[in-house]
């Protein structure tokens, strides 16, 4: 649905984004991480045709964003919620939406359908006649969203969706994310939040300017962490380290009475360790896996 | 281009602006005052017959130019809160991400500054006819206005004056981000037209028809020129990245 190639784009000598090369599947929902100035936002305004690229090419359900002519078609088929959401406080939540509407060119039975279908979605039907400068931020952020959906978009770009917003706002948002996603719509996710784009995501991708990593959380646990087992044990004494290492194991760390074991295949190596370690005397308390938060990945990357 | 799309963004300004008390209060306030004070100043403190009849028509006629200005004035409290109200409420960002074009958006807003604008000028004017017959029939027998300044001004000038304070508007809201601010640099563009009506003022049969003519022309030269400026202005990559 979405395919990037060496995606770059520059602001006079300053490189917001840098050869980005990027491919998300139909229905699949992306998080897009990183550092404040990594290029997230840049890179959703080219995606949406409100800037120009540099250079590389990028395209959305085939068209293409270089070309004037695709720039408009893009915009049909996009949603876009901006990190502001830029409601008109002034009109009502049903003015507000049947605006939009209009400008997406819904007949006027389409209108009426999609606005009452996106308010009682968002839970805002009782209040649509309502100033959208009287709701709070949580209902504001919903309001922004069924604005995003109002044209039924196949493509749906999120740009720090529950940014300022209070935990029980911020988890209202979640959820219908969550909801939009069993729709099987392809969800561009520009976040912050780590724990949200794990629970949310089906893939992720961490920008600093160019992309440093991109996969499921698991893939990217995997690749940047490696797997590890943690063996606590009552006692370690040197036997037992020199017979876990006489199987060929890559790393061996002793932390207290904890060894931290890197592994390739658990599974397999696993049974191997346990009989070494009894072998050698050792009485083994528990066996577990050392899984890195996303927190961890993350850091250890933009660091890097 | 598809000029209901620019009609539907100019709908959803004027939505807006009946919100805002200013606005309305700014509309019907100032082409009332405007339209009552200045006759009134003259044809209510000299006692009927005082001014030769030749006189008093060539003083009234200039006065009238005072809706050349008045057309320039208004736009700026509208266009203000048009543009600069768009990035204060931080909503140009998803309006722009909509299918339409930068001439769509461009239209829509200027009409939704120029229409009501001209509109306040018109009636502000009808109100200074109206007023200015009823006062002056008495003593010269016919009625004193529309005469061929007055068609001049209404048909041209205050039209052309208030396309040319539009677009200077739009070109002032790229670089400021307060409405007020906005206000107060956007009325510069009143100053030259300022000139003609204080030349009206004080030399009323210095400012005859053909002047007008002239002065329209030059308003037409500038609001051409100042349109290139504009479009290059509101270009969606420069709106989202250079508007500050």
């Amino acid at each position: 649905m979405i395919e990037i190639e060496n995606l770059t784009k520059r602001f006079g000598d300053l490189t917001a984004v840098n050869d980005l090369t990027l491919h998300i599947e139909e229905g699949e929902v992306f998080g897009f991480l990183g550092p404040n100035g990594a290029g997230k936002t840049t890179t959703v305004r080219m995606l949406c045709c409100l800037i120009s690229k540099t250079s590389g090419e990028a395209r959305i359900a085939d068209y293409d964003i270089g070309k004037s002519e695709d720039a408009l078609k893009i915009r049909r088929i996009v949603g876009f919620l901006p990190e502001n959401v830029g409601l008109y406080d002034d009109l009502s939540a049903y003015r507000n939406l049947d605006f939009y509407a209009r400008l997406y060119e819904r007949t006027e039975s389409e209108r009426k359908e999609y606005i009452e279908r996106m308010l009682k979605m968002v839970g805002l039907w009782n209040r649509r006649d309502d100033l959208a400068g009287t709701f709070s931020k949580g209902m504001k952020q919903k309001l922004a969203i069924a604005r995003a959906l109002i044209h039924d978009p196949k493509v749906l770009f999120l740009d720090e969706p529950t940014a300022n917003l209070d935990p029980e706002s911020a988890k209202t948002v979640r959820d219908f994310i969550l909801e939009l996603k069993k729709e099987k719509r392809t969800i561009f996710l520009n976040t912050h939040n780590l724990d949200e784009a794990q629970r949310i995501c089906d893939r992720i991708g961490i920008l600093k300017t160019s992309l440093i990593a991109v996969g499921s959380p698991k893939e990217l646990r995997e690749s940047i962490w490696g797997r590890k087992t943690v063996i606590h044990l009552s006692k370690i004494d040197d036997d037992i380290v020199k017979e876990v290492k006489m199987l060929g194991v890559k790393k061996v760390e002793i932390i207290d009475s904890k060894m931290v074991i890197d592994v390739n295949n658990p599974e397999d190596d696993n049974p191997s360790i346990v009989n070494a370690i009894v072998k050698a005397g050792g009485q083994i308390q528990f066996v577990t896996e050392l899984r890195p938060s996303l927190e961890d990945i993350y850091l250890k990357l933009v660091r890097t | 281009m598809k000029l209901w799309k620019s009609w539907t963004v100019a709908m959803k300004d004027f939505s807006v602006f009946k919100r805002k008390k200013y606005i309305i209060y700014s509309l019907v306030a100032t082409p009332l005052i405007l339209s009552l004070l200045l006759p009134g100043s003259i044809l209510l403190t000299v006692p009927t017959g005082q001014i030769p009849s030749s006189l008093l028509t060539s003083l009234i006629s200039s006065e009238f130019s005072i809706f050349i200005i008045l057309a320039a004035i208004l736009p700026t409290v509208i266009a203000s809160y048009s543009f600069i109200g768009e990035k204060v409420e931080k909503s140009l960002e998803p309006l722009l991400a909509t299918p339409t074009t930068d001439g769509e958006l461009l239209l829509g807003k200027s009409l939704a500054a120029f229409l009501p604008s001209i509109s306040a000028t018109y009636v502000g004017a009808i109100i200074f006819i109206v007023f200015v017959d009823t006062l002056t029939y008495g003593q010269l027998g016919h009625l004193l206005l529309p005469d061929l300044n007055t068609a001049v001004i209404l048909v041209l000038a205050a039209p052309l004056a208030c396309i040319l304070s539009v677009e200077f508007n739009v070109i002032i809201s790229s670089r400021v981000n307060d409405v007020r601010t906005g206000q107060q640099l956007g009325g510069l563009v009143i100053l030259p037209l300022l000139a003609i009506f204080i030349i009206g003022e004080t030399n009323p049969l210095a400012i005859n028809a053909s002047h007008l003519l002239i002065i329209s022309g030059i308003l037409l030269a500038a609001d051409i020129a100042l349109s290139y400026l504009t479009r290059a202005t509101f270009q969606r990559e420069e709106i989202l990245t250079k508007w500050k």
